[in-house]
Protein backbone atom coordinates (compact mmCIF):
# COMPACT_ATOMS: atom_id res chain seq x y z
CA UNK A 1 0.00 0.00 0.00
CA UNK A 2 1.36 3.43 -0.82
CA UNK A 3 2.43 5.59 2.16
CA UNK A 4 -0.27 8.18 1.55
CA UNK A 5 -3.05 5.60 1.68
CA UNK A 6 -1.53 3.97 4.75
CA UNK A 7 -1.45 7.30 6.53
CA UNK A 8 -5.02 8.04 5.49
CA UNK A 9 -6.31 4.76 6.97
CA UNK A 10 -4.19 5.34 10.09
CA UNK A 11 -5.77 8.75 10.60
CA UNK A 12 -9.25 7.47 9.95
CA UNK A 13 -8.86 4.69 12.54
CA UNK A 14 -7.28 6.98 15.10
CA UNK A 15 -10.06 9.51 14.76
CA UNK A 16 -12.93 7.07 14.73
CA UNK A 17 -11.87 4.51 17.33
CA UNK A 18 -8.60 5.73 18.89
CA UNK A 19 -6.72 2.80 17.39
CA UNK A 20 -3.09 3.57 16.75
CA UNK A 21 -1.97 1.86 13.55
CA UNK A 22 1.77 1.37 13.94
CA UNK A 23 3.94 1.44 10.82
CA UNK A 24 4.38 -1.83 8.96
CA UNK A 25 1.01 -3.37 9.81
CA UNK A 26 0.09 -3.95 6.17
CA UNK A 27 -0.55 -7.62 6.85
CA UNK A 28 -3.10 -6.68 9.52
CA UNK A 29 -4.93 -4.29 7.19
CA UNK A 30 -4.90 -6.99 4.56
CA UNK A 31 -6.30 -9.76 6.75
CA UNK A 32 -9.00 -7.58 8.32
CA UNK A 33 -10.04 -5.57 5.28
CA UNK A 34 -9.83 -7.97 2.34
CA UNK A 35 -13.20 -9.51 3.28
CA UNK A 36 -14.75 -6.04 2.90
CA UNK A 37 -12.94 -5.53 -0.40
CA UNK A 38 -14.46 -8.74 -1.74
CA UNK A 39 -17.87 -8.15 -0.28
CA UNK A 40 -18.05 -4.75 -1.95
CA UNK A 41 -16.97 -6.19 -5.29
CA UNK A 42 -13.71 -4.22 -5.28
CA UNK A 43 -10.39 -5.52 -6.52
CA UNK A 44 -7.81 -4.34 -3.99
CA UNK A 45 -7.11 -2.43 -0.80
CA UNK A 46 -6.12 0.54 -2.97
CA UNK A 47 -9.63 0.62 -4.39
CA UNK A 48 -11.06 0.39 -0.90
CA UNK A 49 -9.05 3.41 0.19
CA UNK A 50 -10.26 5.31 -2.86
CA UNK A 51 -13.83 4.52 -1.80
CA UNK A 52 -13.07 5.59 1.77
CA UNK A 53 -11.81 8.96 0.52
CA UNK A 54 -15.17 9.78 -1.04
CA UNK A 55 -17.30 12.19 0.99
CA UNK A 56 -20.22 9.73 1.00
CA UNK A 57 -18.28 6.87 2.58
CA UNK A 58 -19.66 7.18 6.13
CA UNK A 59 -21.02 3.64 6.41
CA UNK A 60 -17.93 2.14 4.79
CA UNK A 61 -15.75 4.06 7.25
CA UNK A 62 -17.75 2.60 10.11
CA UNK A 63 -17.45 -0.88 8.69
CA UNK A 64 -13.69 -0.55 8.24
CA UNK A 65 -13.25 0.87 11.75
CA UNK A 66 -15.19 -2.00 13.28
CA UNK A 67 -13.33 -4.57 11.22
CA UNK A 68 -10.04 -3.28 12.61
CA UNK A 69 -10.98 -3.80 16.28
CA UNK A 70 -9.51 -6.74 18.17
CA UNK A 71 -12.30 -8.53 19.98
CA UNK A 72 -10.59 -11.34 21.81
CA UNK A 73 -12.11 -12.02 25.21
CA UNK A 74 -12.55 -14.91 27.63
CA UNK A 75 -14.83 -15.69 30.53
CA UNK A 76 -13.26 -14.76 33.87
CA UNK A 77 -10.26 -13.37 32.00
CA UNK A 78 -7.17 -13.28 34.25
CA UNK A 79 -9.29 -14.46 37.22
CA UNK A 80 -7.99 -11.82 39.68
CA UNK A 81 -10.33 -9.01 38.58
CA UNK A 82 -13.30 -11.29 39.16
CA UNK A 83 -11.98 -12.43 42.53
CA UNK A 84 -11.57 -8.76 43.44
CA UNK A 85 -15.12 -8.11 42.29
CA UNK A 86 -16.52 -10.88 44.48
CA UNK A 87 -14.27 -10.52 47.50
CA UNK A 88 -13.35 -6.82 47.74
CA UNK A 89 -15.48 -4.49 45.67
CA UNK A 90 -18.89 -6.04 46.26
CA UNK A 91 -18.57 -6.44 50.04
CA UNK A 92 -17.37 -2.82 50.37
CA UNK A 93 -20.13 -1.45 48.15
CA UNK A 94 -22.88 -3.60 49.64
CA UNK A 95 -22.04 -2.02 52.95
CA UNK A 96 -21.71 1.50 51.58
CA UNK A 97 -25.01 1.31 49.67
CA UNK A 98 -26.96 -0.63 52.30
CA UNK A 99 -29.75 1.94 52.43
CA UNK A 100 -30.15 2.61 48.71
CA UNK A 101 -29.62 -1.02 47.70
CA UNK A 102 -28.63 -0.10 44.23
CA UNK A 103 -25.44 -0.74 42.27
CA UNK A 104 -24.48 0.14 38.75
CA UNK A 105 -21.72 -1.65 36.88
CA UNK A 106 -20.28 -0.75 33.50
CA UNK A 107 -18.25 -2.92 31.12
CA UNK A 108 -16.79 -0.23 28.91
CA UNK A 109 -15.52 -2.42 26.05
CA UNK A 110 -17.46 -5.61 26.45
CA UNK A 111 -16.71 -7.24 23.09
CA UNK A 112 -18.63 -10.53 22.72
CA UNK A 113 -20.02 -10.47 26.26
CA UNK A 114 -17.74 -12.78 28.23
CA UNK A 115 -16.87 -10.05 30.74
CA UNK A 116 -20.40 -8.85 31.64
CA UNK A 117 -21.68 -12.44 31.69
CA UNK A 118 -18.88 -13.47 34.07
CA UNK A 119 -20.02 -10.68 36.39
CA UNK A 120 -23.68 -11.69 36.04
CA UNK A 121 -22.85 -15.28 36.95
CA UNK A 122 -20.94 -14.16 40.04
CA UNK A 123 -23.95 -12.08 41.09
CA UNK A 124 -26.32 -14.96 40.40
CA UNK A 125 -24.15 -17.29 42.49
CA UNK A 126 -24.44 -14.94 45.49
CA UNK A 127 -28.10 -14.10 44.94
CA UNK A 128 -29.03 -14.88 48.54
CA UNK A 129 -26.94 -11.90 49.70
CA UNK A 130 -28.52 -9.62 47.13
CA UNK A 131 -32.18 -9.99 47.91
CA UNK A 132 -33.86 -6.61 47.52
CA UNK A 133 -30.95 -5.12 45.59
CA UNK A 134 -31.19 -3.63 42.16
CA UNK A 135 -27.98 -4.28 40.27
CA UNK A 136 -27.56 -3.01 36.76
CA UNK A 137 -24.87 -4.10 34.32
CA UNK A 138 -24.43 -1.83 31.34
CA UNK A 139 -22.14 -3.25 28.67
CA UNK A 140 -20.96 -1.18 25.73
CA UNK A 141 -18.75 -1.54 22.69
CA UNK A 142 -17.95 0.31 19.51
CA UNK A 143 -18.68 -2.64 17.26
CA UNK A 144 -22.24 -3.64 16.37
CA UNK A 145 -21.11 -7.07 15.30
CA UNK A 146 -19.70 -8.05 18.70
CA UNK A 147 -22.75 -6.59 20.43
CA UNK A 148 -25.02 -8.82 18.35
CA UNK A 149 -22.98 -11.83 19.30
CA UNK A 150 -22.99 -10.80 22.97
CA UNK A 151 -26.78 -10.44 22.97
CA UNK A 152 -27.22 -13.85 21.36
CA UNK A 153 -25.02 -15.35 24.08
CA UNK A 154 -24.01 -18.27 21.87
CA UNK A 155 -20.45 -19.53 22.26
CA UNK A 156 -18.32 -22.22 20.66
CA UNK A 157 -16.89 -25.12 22.61
CA UNK A 158 -13.50 -23.45 22.33
CA UNK A 159 -14.82 -20.16 23.75
CA UNK A 160 -16.57 -21.69 26.75
CA UNK A 161 -13.50 -23.74 27.62
CA UNK A 162 -11.37 -20.65 27.91
CA UNK A 163 -12.34 -19.63 31.40
CA UNK A 164 -15.78 -20.98 32.21
CA UNK A 165 -15.50 -23.51 35.07
CA UNK A 166 -17.27 -26.74 34.15
CA UNK A 167 -19.77 -26.59 37.03
CA UNK A 168 -20.87 -23.12 35.92
CA UNK A 169 -21.04 -24.23 32.29
CA UNK A 170 -23.41 -27.02 33.23
CA UNK A 171 -25.44 -24.71 35.43
CA UNK A 172 -25.81 -21.66 33.22
CA UNK A 173 -25.59 -22.87 29.62
CA UNK A 174 -27.67 -25.01 27.32
CA UNK A 175 -26.03 -27.08 24.64
CA UNK A 176 -27.28 -26.32 21.12
CA UNK A 177 -25.52 -28.63 18.67
CA UNK A 178 -21.85 -27.80 18.99
CA UNK A 179 -22.58 -24.45 20.61
CA UNK A 180 -23.37 -23.35 24.12
CA UNK A 181 -26.09 -20.80 24.82
CA UNK A 182 -26.04 -18.81 28.03
CA UNK A 183 -29.29 -18.86 30.00
CA UNK A 184 -31.90 -16.20 29.32
CA UNK A 185 -31.85 -15.24 33.01
CA UNK A 186 -28.16 -14.34 32.83
CA UNK A 187 -28.62 -12.59 29.49
CA UNK A 188 -31.40 -10.46 30.91
CA UNK A 189 -29.05 -9.09 33.58
CA UNK A 190 -26.98 -7.23 30.99
CA UNK A 191 -28.05 -4.12 29.14
CA UNK A 192 -26.05 -3.87 25.90
CA UNK A 193 -25.57 -0.55 24.17
CA UNK A 194 -23.44 0.69 21.34
CA UNK A 195 -20.97 3.32 22.49
CA UNK A 196 -17.73 4.84 21.26
CA UNK A 197 -15.44 5.71 24.16
CA UNK A 198 -14.15 8.70 22.19
CA UNK A 199 -17.57 10.28 22.06
CA UNK A 200 -18.35 10.95 25.69
CA UNK A 201 -20.57 8.92 27.92
CA UNK A 202 -22.04 11.15 30.60
CA UNK A 203 -25.46 10.07 29.27
CA UNK A 204 -24.89 6.64 30.86
CA UNK A 205 -25.18 8.09 34.37
CA UNK A 206 -22.82 7.25 37.24
CA UNK A 207 -21.34 3.87 38.10
CA UNK A 208 -20.01 2.14 41.19
CA UNK A 209 -17.80 -0.33 39.35
CA UNK A 210 -16.26 0.10 35.93
CA UNK A 211 -14.47 -2.62 33.99
CA UNK A 212 -12.44 -0.93 31.26
CA UNK A 213 -10.18 -3.77 30.26
CA UNK A 214 -7.96 -4.41 27.28
CA UNK A 215 -9.12 -1.46 25.24
CA UNK A 216 -6.85 1.40 26.39
CA UNK A 217 -3.86 -0.59 25.12
CA UNK A 218 -4.86 0.29 21.56
CA UNK A 219 -4.87 4.07 22.23
CA UNK A 220 -2.10 6.68 22.43
CA UNK A 221 -1.31 8.49 25.69
CA UNK A 222 -3.50 11.58 25.18
CA UNK A 223 -6.48 9.41 24.19
CA UNK A 224 -5.96 7.15 27.22
CA UNK A 225 -5.87 10.26 29.43
CA UNK A 226 -9.05 11.70 27.90
CA UNK A 227 -10.96 8.43 28.21
CA UNK A 228 -9.79 7.85 31.80
CA UNK A 229 -10.77 11.42 32.67
CA UNK A 230 -14.22 10.75 31.29
CA UNK A 231 -14.42 7.47 33.17
CA UNK A 232 -13.58 9.31 36.40
CA UNK A 233 -16.39 11.75 35.73
CA UNK A 234 -19.02 9.01 35.66
CA UNK A 235 -17.71 7.17 38.69
CA UNK A 236 -18.98 7.29 42.25
CA UNK A 237 -16.33 8.79 44.58
CA UNK A 238 -16.05 5.46 46.41
CA UNK A 239 -16.27 3.40 43.21
CA UNK A 240 -13.74 1.09 41.60
CA UNK A 241 -12.07 0.88 38.22
CA UNK A 242 -10.54 -2.27 36.76
CA UNK A 243 -8.03 -2.20 33.95
CA UNK A 244 -6.48 -5.00 31.89
CA UNK A 245 -3.32 -6.81 32.95
CA UNK A 246 -1.14 -4.71 30.62
CA UNK A 247 -2.77 -1.36 31.46
CA UNK A 248 -2.21 1.26 34.15
CA UNK A 249 -3.17 4.81 35.12
CA UNK A 250 0.35 5.62 36.26
CA UNK A 251 1.93 8.35 34.17
CA UNK A 252 -1.34 8.84 32.27
CA UNK A 253 -3.83 10.46 34.60
CA UNK A 254 -4.07 11.43 38.25
CA UNK A 255 -7.83 10.94 38.25
CA UNK A 256 -7.25 7.43 39.64
CA UNK A 257 -4.80 5.84 42.03
CA UNK A 258 -3.92 2.15 42.33
CA UNK A 259 -5.47 0.37 45.30
CA UNK A 260 -2.45 -1.02 47.20
CA UNK A 261 -1.92 -4.77 46.90
CA UNK A 262 -4.88 -5.23 44.55
CA UNK A 263 -3.55 -5.80 41.07
CA UNK A 264 -5.41 -3.97 38.33
CA UNK A 265 -7.73 -2.19 40.77
CA UNK A 266 -7.96 1.61 40.90
CA UNK A 267 -9.94 4.12 42.93
CA UNK A 268 -10.81 7.69 41.96
CA UNK A 269 -8.65 10.31 43.68
CA UNK A 270 -10.87 12.50 45.83
CA UNK A 271 -10.01 15.96 44.62
CA UNK A 272 -10.45 14.87 41.05
CA UNK A 273 -13.73 13.14 41.60
CA UNK A 274 -15.09 16.22 43.34
CA UNK A 275 -14.08 18.66 40.66
CA UNK A 276 -15.01 16.32 37.85
CA UNK A 277 -18.35 15.46 39.33
CA UNK A 278 -19.44 19.07 39.05
CA UNK A 279 -18.99 18.83 35.33
CA UNK A 280 -19.89 15.16 35.13
CA UNK A 281 -23.06 15.65 33.23
CA UNK A 282 -21.67 18.31 30.98
CA UNK A 283 -19.33 17.30 28.19
CA UNK A 284 -16.22 16.12 29.95
CA UNK A 285 -15.00 14.85 26.63
CA UNK A 286 -15.22 17.05 23.58
CA UNK A 287 -16.68 15.17 20.69
CA UNK A 288 -13.99 14.47 18.12
CA UNK A 289 -14.39 15.80 14.65
CA UNK A 290 -15.43 13.34 12.02
CA UNK A 291 -12.86 12.47 9.39
CA UNK B 1 7.25 -30.01 41.08
CA UNK B 2 3.71 -31.32 40.75
CA UNK B 3 3.06 -34.60 38.99
CA UNK B 4 0.37 -35.25 36.42
CA UNK B 5 -0.63 -38.70 35.19
CA UNK B 6 -1.84 -38.68 31.60
CA UNK B 7 -4.29 -41.50 30.86
CA UNK B 8 -5.16 -42.01 27.19
CA UNK B 9 -5.03 -44.95 24.81
CA UNK B 10 -3.66 -42.75 22.02
CA UNK B 11 0.11 -42.40 22.09
CA UNK B 12 -0.14 -39.20 20.08
CA UNK B 13 -2.50 -37.55 22.55
CA UNK B 14 -0.33 -38.64 25.49
CA UNK B 15 2.70 -37.16 23.81
CA UNK B 16 1.01 -33.82 23.03
CA UNK B 17 -0.49 -33.56 26.52
CA UNK B 18 2.80 -34.43 28.22
CA UNK B 19 4.65 -31.82 26.23
CA UNK B 20 2.13 -29.13 27.21
CA UNK B 21 2.23 -30.21 30.86
CA UNK B 22 6.01 -30.27 30.94
CA UNK B 23 6.06 -26.72 29.58
CA UNK B 24 3.79 -25.87 32.50
CA UNK B 25 6.45 -27.36 34.81
CA UNK B 26 4.70 -30.59 35.62
CA UNK B 27 6.39 -33.91 35.99
CA UNK B 28 4.48 -36.38 33.82
CA UNK B 29 3.68 -40.08 33.81
CA UNK B 30 1.61 -42.04 31.30
CA UNK B 31 -0.93 -44.82 31.39
CA UNK B 32 -2.65 -46.42 28.38
CA UNK B 33 -5.91 -47.35 30.11
CA UNK B 34 -7.77 -47.09 33.40
CA UNK B 35 -6.34 -50.34 34.74
CA UNK B 36 -2.75 -49.21 34.28
CA UNK B 37 -3.66 -45.84 35.77
CA UNK B 38 -5.24 -47.46 38.82
CA UNK B 39 -2.17 -49.64 39.41
CA UNK B 40 -0.03 -46.52 39.18
CA UNK B 41 -2.20 -44.66 41.70
CA UNK B 42 -2.18 -47.55 44.15
CA UNK B 43 1.64 -47.23 44.18
CA UNK B 44 1.48 -43.50 44.68
CA UNK B 45 -1.08 -40.77 44.10
CA UNK B 46 -0.18 -38.07 41.54
CA UNK B 47 -1.29 -34.45 42.13
CA UNK B 48 -3.32 -34.37 38.94
CA UNK B 49 -4.76 -36.80 36.41
CA UNK B 50 -5.69 -35.93 32.84
CA UNK B 51 -8.19 -38.60 31.91
CA UNK B 52 -9.61 -39.85 28.62
CA UNK B 53 -13.06 -41.48 28.68
CA UNK B 54 -13.14 -44.21 26.03
CA UNK B 55 -10.32 -46.68 26.54
CA UNK B 56 -10.01 -50.48 26.29
CA UNK B 57 -9.76 -52.68 29.43
CA UNK B 58 -10.99 -50.02 31.86
CA UNK B 59 -12.52 -46.73 30.75
CA UNK B 60 -12.12 -43.31 32.35
CA UNK B 61 -15.35 -43.35 34.30
CA UNK B 62 -14.72 -46.80 35.77
CA UNK B 63 -11.22 -45.70 36.70
CA UNK B 64 -12.47 -42.52 38.38
CA UNK B 65 -15.07 -44.38 40.41
CA UNK B 66 -12.46 -46.92 41.53
CA UNK B 67 -9.91 -44.20 42.29
CA UNK B 68 -12.24 -42.19 44.49
CA UNK B 69 -12.86 -45.24 46.69
CA UNK B 70 -9.14 -45.95 47.16
CA UNK B 71 -7.35 -44.71 50.24
CA UNK B 72 -5.99 -41.26 49.35
CA UNK B 73 -7.96 -41.44 46.11
CA UNK B 74 -9.81 -38.23 46.91
CA UNK B 75 -6.62 -36.22 46.68
CA UNK B 76 -5.70 -36.12 42.98
CA UNK B 77 -7.34 -33.41 40.93
CA UNK B 78 -8.99 -35.22 38.02
CA UNK B 79 -9.54 -33.43 34.74
CA UNK B 80 -11.43 -35.38 32.09
CA UNK B 81 -10.17 -34.82 28.57
CA UNK B 82 -12.43 -36.50 26.05
CA UNK B 83 -14.32 -36.20 22.78
CA UNK B 84 -17.53 -36.91 24.72
CA UNK B 85 -18.91 -33.39 24.73
CA UNK B 86 -22.56 -33.70 25.66
CA UNK B 87 -24.09 -32.49 28.87
CA UNK B 88 -25.00 -36.02 30.04
CA UNK B 89 -21.42 -37.22 29.94
CA UNK B 90 -20.28 -34.05 31.68
CA UNK B 91 -22.76 -34.34 34.55
CA UNK B 92 -22.02 -38.06 34.91
CA UNK B 93 -18.30 -37.28 35.19
CA UNK B 94 -18.88 -34.53 37.75
CA UNK B 95 -21.15 -36.83 39.72
CA UNK B 96 -18.40 -39.45 39.82
CA UNK B 97 -15.96 -36.92 41.28
CA UNK B 98 -14.24 -35.23 38.34
CA UNK B 99 -12.94 -31.75 39.14
CA UNK B 100 -12.85 -30.32 35.63
CA UNK B 101 -13.73 -31.39 32.13
CA UNK B 102 -12.02 -30.66 28.83
CA UNK B 103 -13.83 -31.34 25.57
CA UNK B 104 -11.42 -32.38 22.82
CA UNK B 105 -9.86 -30.94 20.76
CA UNK B 106 -7.79 -29.14 23.34
CA UNK B 107 -4.77 -26.89 23.20
CA UNK B 108 -2.30 -25.46 25.65
CA UNK B 109 -4.50 -22.48 26.48
CA UNK B 110 -7.43 -24.66 27.45
CA UNK B 111 -5.33 -26.96 29.61
CA UNK B 112 -3.75 -23.96 31.27
CA UNK B 113 -7.11 -22.25 31.88
CA UNK B 114 -8.63 -25.41 33.36
CA UNK B 115 -5.61 -26.22 35.54
CA UNK B 116 -5.66 -22.67 36.83
CA UNK B 117 -9.32 -22.93 37.76
CA UNK B 118 -8.81 -26.04 39.84
CA UNK B 119 -5.86 -24.46 41.62
CA UNK B 120 -3.10 -26.57 40.08
CA UNK B 121 -1.20 -23.52 38.81
C1 LIG C 1 -9.83 -6.99 23.33
S1 LIG C 1 -11.52 -6.50 23.50
C2 LIG C 1 -11.69 -6.46 25.27
C3 LIG C 1 -12.88 -7.25 25.75
C4 LIG C 1 -12.99 -7.39 27.26
N1 LIG C 1 -13.06 -6.10 27.94
C5 LIG C 1 -11.84 -8.20 27.82
O1 LIG C 1 -10.98 -7.65 28.52
O2 LIG C 1 -11.79 -9.40 27.57
C6 LIG C 1 -11.46 -4.78 23.03
C7 LIG C 1 -12.81 -4.20 22.61
O3 LIG C 1 -12.73 -2.78 22.59
C8 LIG C 1 -13.60 -2.29 21.59
N2 LIG C 1 -13.19 -0.91 21.25
C9 LIG C 1 -12.11 -0.51 20.57
N3 LIG C 1 -12.11 0.83 20.45
C10 LIG C 1 -13.22 1.28 21.07
C11 LIG C 1 -13.78 2.56 21.28
N4 LIG C 1 -13.19 3.69 20.81
N5 LIG C 1 -14.95 2.65 21.95
C12 LIG C 1 -15.55 1.54 22.43
N6 LIG C 1 -15.07 0.31 22.27
C13 LIG C 1 -13.92 0.17 21.59
C14 LIG C 1 -13.42 -3.28 20.47
O4 LIG C 1 -14.54 -3.29 19.60
C15 LIG C 1 -13.25 -4.61 21.23
O5 LIG C 1 -14.46 -5.34 21.29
Amino acid sequence: MNPGDYEFIGQLLKQRSGLVLAPGKDYLLESRLMPIVRERGLNSLDELVAELRRPTSESLQTEVTEAMTTNESFFFRDNTPFDLFREDMLPALLEARATRRRLRIWCAACSTGQEPYSLSIILKEMADKLVGWRIEIVATDLSSEVLEKAKAGMYSQFEVQRGMPIQLLVKYFTQVGDLWNIDAGIRAMVDYRKLNLLEGFSQLGTFDIIFCRNVLIYFDQPTKATVLGGVASVMAPDGYLLLGAAETVLGITDAFKPVPNKRGLYAPTTQVSETLRDSAFGSAIPKLQAV
Amino acid sequence: MKECLVVDDSAVIRKVACRILEEMEFETAEAVDGKEALDFCKEHMPDAILLDWNMPVMDGLEFLTALRSEQGGQDPVVVFCTTENDINHITTALGAGANEYIMKPFDREIIEAKFQQVGLL
